[in-house]
């Protein structure tokens, strides 16, 4: 019997599609085998938990609302090489279908079905005047650096 | 005792092991679940993840090339 004590924190610093789409997959796997998953987002990685999907003026201040505009959501992520102005996530996500590999939008749901631990960085948060409303609902919590010791402790910890 | 089946032959790590857990959540204890799934990566960790979780693993056998089927008792 699999050790319910085991446990995979990982900070998701990074708003690459490449790098998100292995941190969800070690997430789902990780949630799979009973681990207590909690994925703590922060930086260009808070992106992916927007509401809004595509570019939007969100937050407070017009320097902040430029910025989030430029980062834009889920459907703005870049691939860390090879970027081409945004054409190479939508082609490797066409070739991820045709060769049946979970795509990003399928490893998110998944990881949320399997009850992985939705966390965003306060101290992003407070930088970009951005709420907990404009984040998708599955976000548990937004937590500082103690609060996500405390969870992470005991477990292993990647930064991604 | 009910019988499900699951086909992951086209799935690839980690949703072949992950299919196999939600497919093992949506049944009943001692309900049974009868996964197709292919040599390599999916032979090697479904019938280890599933035993780790506390399960059982009644059978497997090759019924065709690289195509066996695990036959799994929900726990």
């Amino acid at each position: 019997m699999q050790n319910l004590k085991d446990k995979l924190s990982i900070i998701c610093f990074s708003g690459d599609f490449d790098k998100l789409v292995a941190a969800f997959t070690l997430a789902s796997g990780a949630a799979a085998t009973n681990y207590e998953v909690n994925l703590f987002f922060t930086f260009w990685g808070l992106n992916i938990l927007k509401k809004k999907k595509g570019r939007a003026f969100l937050g407070k201040g017009l320097l902040a609302r430029f910025f989030s505009f430029l980062m834009g959501g889920k459907n703005n992520v870049p691939l860390s090489r090879f970027n081409f102005f945004g054409i190479s996530p939508r082609l490797m996500t066409k070739m991820m279908k045709e060769r049946n590999v979970a795509t990003l939008d399928i490893l998110i749901e998944t990881a949320i079905d399997l009850g992985v631990n939705l966390y965003a960085c306060d101290m992003t948060m407070n930088i970009l005047g951005i709420i907990k409303d404009d984040y998708i609902t599955e976000v548990k919590e937004v937590l500082g650096v103690a609060k996500f010791l405390e969870y992470s402790k005991g477990g292993e910890t990647l930064f991604i | 005792m009910e019988k499900n089946q699951l086909d992951i032959t086209n799935e690839h790590c980690p949703m072949t092991f992950v299919k196999v857990k939600l497919a093992l959540e949506k049944i009943q204890p001692k309900d049974q679940l009868e996964v197709l799934l292919t040599e390599g990566e999916p032979l090697d960790n479904v019938p280890k993840t599933v035993k780790e979780q506390g399960h059982r693993v009644l059978e497997i056998t090759c019924i065709k090339d690289d195509i066996y089927r695990i036959l799994i008792e929900k726990c």
